[in-house]
């Protein structure tokens, strides 16, 4: 019998490994996005855990748009990666200072 | 018992391959095991009686944005080796911070568990024929949830126009057909007539 806590445990120990993921890669952006990822799958696997051990569908429902919002975010972040890639030549966004913030 | 072996074998596969997305040295590695950590996840799922989220995680991450990674991977021609070498600097403080975070998530979720809002969840719902997965999210997302449903639609077509935006640019000295100058044409602007003495001819100086 698989407990709640095992699930919540995992997407823990996910969302864990993408916030080192975005710690230790600071220059590699591509790395950076996958991260992002891996946090919302931690995330979603929370929303699903809960959602069918509370016997309640909304967490279902909550991690679908979840997952809306990660691929439209995957998209026009690689977009704009591209854009940076042609402007720069390279990706290293540790010190990407074009707009002088 | 089969549920536990399945369950401890995804897991272990999804926290593995996690952890190797962030440490491979190679970009085009770390996508191979987004993809192998998101397949497992979608395993988890189907533990979970969740089986249209597992599917939709399958369809769009595997199929969608994980081939799109590995395309942007593949098409730019970037220094990787270049690109890590904080790593080993980093490391001491992002373990440290991992570690606290993992140890707050792991004593929030105890406390939720044993006597917070979850403490009386005990046993995952069960689907039965009548009540089928797909069947209870389509009655609750197409009644009290349309206009999130709506709006998540637009948010999917504002992130493709601003991703063709961003991409999209006009090199110069590509010739491209022009429809509204072909169809404007017509034989007064098209065509020129030159008067000529019968028998004597243009010479080229008078055409150019």
């Amino acid at each position: 019998m698989v407990t709640l806590q095992s699930y919540l445990v995992v997407a823990a120990i996910l969302f864990t490994i993408g916030v080192f993921g975005i710690f230790v890669n600071r220059k590699n952006v591509i790395i950076i996005l996958m991260s992002i990822e891996l946090i919302l799958l931690a995330v979603n696997i929370n929303f699903v855990a809960f959602s069918t051990y509370l016997h309640d569908v909304q967490g279902q429902i909550m991690a679908m748009f979840v997952l809306t919002v990660a691929a439209a975010e995957a998209a026009v972040g690689l977009a704009i990666l591209v854009t940076f890639f042609r402007n720069r030549g390279d990706i290293a966004v540790d010190d990407a200072s074009v707009m002088k913030g | 018992m089969l549920q536990g072996i399945a369950f401890y074998l995804l897991a272990t596969v999804a926290v593995v391959s996690g952890l190797l997305v962030v440490t491979a040295k190679n970009p085009v590695h770390s996508v191979l095991f987004l993809i192998l950590a998101f397949f497992s996840s979608a395993g988890l799922f189907v533990l979970l009686g969740a089986e249209f989220l597992a599917m939709l995680l399958v369809v769009v991450y595997v199929g969608a944005v994980a081939v799109l990674f590995l395309f942007v991977v593949m098409m730019l021609d970037v220094d990787f080796v270049g690109l890590r070498e904080g790593f080993a600097r980093y490391l001491p403080l992002a373990v440290i911070v991992a570690g606290i975070l993992l140890a707050e998530m792991i004593m929030i979720t105890a406390s939720v568990i044993l006597e917070g809002a979850a403490a009386k969840a005990t046993a995952p719902l069960v689907a039965t024929p009548e009540t089928s997965n797909i069947e209870a999210i389509g009655r609750v997302l197409y009644t009290d949830y349309v206009y999130f449903f709506q709006a998540a639609g637009i948010v999917l077509l504002i992130a493709m126009i601003g991703a063709i935006v961003l991409t999209l640019r006009h090199k110069p000295g590509v010739r491209r057909q022009q429809i509204h100058v072909q169809v404007g044409r017509d034989a007064r602007t098209a065509i020129e007539i030159k008067g000529a003495v019968t028998g004597a001819g243009v010479s080229p100086e008078e055409l150019s």
